[in-house]
């Protein structure tokens, strides 16, 4: 019966050298380390859709050259995603530990309206000063909502759906029928909404940073590691003693300071900030993390694909007209590529799982043989 | 053994739920550098305890001493860091992420910055892994490994932990020899290093090569403690078995008649293999095995809940078609899910629209449906069953269990099937109910209904089966009928330690 397994093992390497991409599942990969890493990086979502952002520009590109290239193209192409990418990364923080957080748009209204009110009510107040307020007062709304979630066992959709209309009530009685316009705030501040650094724009710099912290945090740290314990198995994490609790609640004040940093971002990049700020944009963000392969149940995902996916929506919104699509399948298309990435999500998880459950019944038939 | 203080001890800890009450009085003593047995029926008390230990429950009453001093944990983060580690009956993995994270959770190596060094991670595990003698890629995701792979795991973690306290709720439940002999190595050295060790088991062969010392528990409390080398199997069995089984189980004989379920060959890759089986008109064939042996997953396959990759079912000569619980329904097949609250019932609606909820598209009158025409169809229902609430309108929640399950059995009869799956009937059911709830299954099998029992606890299948069938990871292991059932050959097919002969 040792033969049997013996002469079975042997098989599986065999047919490992035939063909490397069929990797032994069950014994430990002899693949090397270079080779390793350019598989996971070439199968990973987050390539898949970065190839299809090509794609898009790409397409952009050739029906008008302009995309790219023209007066502002280059510019544009980084500069309006930013918002976005930067609410993006905190709501994919806080789906991988399969919750959501719906409030970050009114929490983006909020700060923003607060920037400008900080400009107006305490004039040469320093930019930097007005940054951190954003995000403390960002931070103080998001751990709003992640004391209720932790201690209140009620799901996250409805208490942020919740804060959503109550933080929205908060900035429509502050500001009334008031508007922030340009001229209220110095001029610095809004030449940091278009200013560039060796042709990148400031924002998208603040964008990329943001994304490159929370991603190596999300990465390296016992703590991040921990947020993608607890979403793929809530119960499990009890068991393992981890501190849900307070992971789900630093989830939460992290997506409340980012959406916060991005109200001042906004009001930089805008200019003007009304009551309204920022309505609607917690569903683009959700949007983008599903698209860029966050799973909506958690668990899985990482904010460089998340990133990715606001880059794609806000890129695929803009392009669109440039190749002459009529308004009516810009949204459709939008939705079809939510539904896309759905579905193919499902597929691969059932493929893969079918693939993990037949290696492990073949090791069982040749296991009872022998 | 000495007068120090144990590592572990347990003295007359209790613990309810609701009314029902899982640990009448647990006790249980587990010295460094021995593994103690833990035995008893399913239902015996037995995980409870172990959640009390781990910290996943806290306990009502009773004494809790680690080396001596009273000890109270809140959470499982308390729990572990006081150096118990637990290995639970079914393994609680994190699907998503690599078999390596799965081991160093929350504890990983970090190198400089608190970043986790990743290379001295996958290293630790392929060191952990070749001590235990398994050959696992420390980098795949915990997801489709088998039950015995994920136990590995899970011990690979323990190890790891540097726990003084390692308890294995039932951790050889889904191993083969093989694997269970290298478990029993890791084991050995571990209580050689001086570490306390429970076992819980039910296979006797693997308590008896293991095991210094073993504790009997018997409906949630502890009956005794031995020394294995002045025990034998027959003591261990009397002593958890140990109660009359007759009383709780007032089976009347019933003419058998044709069959009316026929289950061929039903296959579905990874849960259950080559089922086939066969229920008669009057019958009652209890489903026994481990938790976890698949016993569940046929049942929701032949009603068409879950689909299968092979075989077929038949119901009164005619084919069931495969992921169609209406159509089986209409073919006049009934299931009543082991979890009655969240499966079974509508816990907020009243007790008429419960019965009537399955009926609805035969009592709805131009696709209306009255609560007038809702209490009619349910109340001889009901009537029949002795629900006992003062009207049909009384919300379920507000019910016991044995009348929930009742109102959850009544629901199902009013569509007048052939056939009843039934999980787990009495699980969570207070011991008077409980043979309420059996007198009905006996009374509606000798009315001719055909009823297939799935249960865990040993007692009830005896008690109530005309014919018991034995699975056993995914298989059926043994066909054993009413008269030669024993708590032994049941036991011993559902572990498969030994061939039985019916």
């Amino acid at each position: 019966m040792i033969g049997i397994r013996e002469k079975d093992h042997q098989v599986s390497e065999h047919t490992e050298h035939l063909d490397a991409s069929t990797e032994q599942l069950v014994a430990p990969s002899r693949l090397s380390p270079g080779r390793r890493a350019f598989n996971t990086i070439v199968r990973s979502r987050e390539f898949s859709i970065l190839l299809v952002l090509i794609l898009v520009i790409v397409a952009a590109t050739i029906s008008s050259s302009s995309f790219v290239f023209g007066g502002n193209g280059w510019r544009d192409l980084l500069l309006t995603p930013s918002i976005l990418v930067l609410l993006a990364v905190g709501q994919a923080v806080v789906i991988i530990t399969r919750n959501v957080d719906l409030s970050v748009g009114s929490v983006l209204g909020f700060t923003a309206y607060l920037t400008g009110r900080l400009f107006i009510d305490h004039p040469g107040i320093p930019i930097p000063l007005v940054v951190l307020a954003g995000l403390l007062a960002g931070a103080a709304l998001g751990l709003v909502n992640g004391v209720l979630i932790g201690f209140g066992r009620v799901p996250a959709l409805v208490i942020t759906l919740g804060t959503l209309y109550i933080y929205r009530g908060v900035v429509l009685t502050w500001a009334g029928s008031n508007r922030i316009n340009a001229s209220d705030m110095p001029n610095s501040f809004g030449e940091l909404g278009t200013a560039t650094v060796l042709s990148i724009p400031v924002l998208f710099l603040v964008a990329l940073v943001v994304l490159i912290a929370v991603g190596y945090y999300l990465q390296t740290a016992r703590g991040g590691r921990q947020l993608y314990a607890i979403g793929s198995d809530p119960d499990a994490a009890v068991l393992y003693g981890l501190p849900v609790r307070r992971r789900i609640i630093s989830a939460f004040v992290l997506s409340g300071a980012l959406a916060g940093l991005t109200g001042v971002v906004f009001a930089a990049r805008y200019g003007s900030v009304s009551s309204s700020a920022g309505t609607g944009i917690e569903l683009q963000a959700v949007a983008a993390v599903v698209i860029g392969g966050v799973a909506i149940f958690g668990g899985s995902g990482t904010v460089w694909g998340a990133a990715i996916g606001a880059v794609l929506l806000v890129t695929i919104n803009r392009a669109l007209p440039t190749v002459g699509i009529p308004d009516f399948w810009q949204q459709a298309l939008v939705g079809a590529l939510i539904l896309g990435s759905i579905v193919l999500d499902r597929v691969l998880a059932n493929r893969r799982a079918r693939r993990l459950i037949g290696a492990r019944d073949n090791e069982a038939t040749t296991g009872a043989t022998a | 053994m000495t007068d120090t203080a144990a590592a572990l001890e347990l003295r007359d800890v209790t613990k309810s739920f609701g009314s029902v009450v899982a640990l009448r009085s647990g006790s249980l003593r587990a010295e460094a550098g021995s593994i103690h047995g833990l035995v008893g029926e399913n239902g015996a008390g037995k995980s409870t305890l172990v959640k009390v230990v781990a910290g996943v429950h806290r306990r009502d009453g009773g004494e809790f001493l680690l080396d001596g001093d009273p000890t109270d944990f809140a959470s499982t983060a308390e729990s572990k860091a006081a150096g118990i580690a637990v290995i639970y009956q079914e393994p609680t993995l994190f699907p998503d992420l690599s078999v390596t994270e799965n081991i160093f959770m929350g504890r990983q190596p970090v190198g400089r910055g608190r970043r986790i060094d990743r290379a001295a991670m996958y290293d630790e595990a392929e060191r952990l892994f070749s001590g235990l003698g398994v050959s696992i890629d420390p980098r795949r995701p915990a997801l489709g490994l088998s039950i015995a792979d994920q136990q590995i795991i899970e011990i690979a973690k323990a190890i790891s932990l540097d726990a003084r306290v390692l308890i294995m709720d039932e951790p050889t439940a889904a191993l083969s020899g093989v694997e269970v002999e290298r478990l029993f190595t890791v084991a050995r050295r571990l209580r050689d290093e001086g570490r306390a060790l429970v076992f819980i088991s039910h296979r006797f062969d693997e308590v008896f090569a293991l095991c210094d010392t073993v504790t009997v528990m018997r409906d949630g409390s502890y009956i005794d403690t031995l020394s294995i080398a002045d025990t034998d199997v027959d003591t261990l069995v009397a002593l958890m078995v140990g109660r009359e089984v007759g009383d709780l189980f007032p089976k009347t004989p019933a003419t058998i008649g044709e069959p009316v379920l026929q289950v061929e060959g039903l296959s579905s890759a990874g849960v259950f293999h080559d089922v086939s089986f066969e229920v008669r008109a009057g019958e009652i064939v209890g489903l026994a095995g481990l938790v976890g042996a698949g016993r569940s997953e046929v049942a929701r396959a032949v009603f068409g809940v879950d689909a299968y990759d092979a075989g077929r079912v038949v119901l009164g000569g005619k084919a069931v078609p495969p992921r169609s619980p209406n159509v089986a329904i209409r073919a006049g097949m009934a299931f009543i899910p082991e979890d009655r609250r969240q499966q079974g019932l509508v816990t907020e609606a009243s007790v008429a629209h419960n019965v009537a909820a399955v009926i609805r598209g035969k009592l709805a009158r131009a696709g209306i449906l009255t609560r007038a025409a809702e209490n009619r169809a349910a109340a001889p229902w009901a009537g029949r069953l002795e629900v006992k609430t003062s009207a049909l309108d009384m919300d379920a929640r507000t019910m016991s269990g044995g009348n929930q399950q009742k109102v959850v059995i009544a629901k199902w009869l009013a569509t007048e099937p052939k056939l009843l799956i039934i999980d787990e009937p009495t699980r969570g059911i207070d011991v008077g109910t409980k043979a309420e709830v059996h007198r009905l299954l006996s009374e509606l099998a000798g009315q001719g209904l055909a009823i297939l029992m799935i249960s865990s606890e040993l007692p009830e299948v005896l008690g109530m089966a005309d014919r018991v069938l034995v699975v056993c990871e995914g298989r059926i292991t043994a066909d054993i009928a009413r008269d030669e059932a024993t708590p032994e050959n049941v036991m011993f097919a559902a572990t498969r330690t030994h061939e039985v002969t019916a």
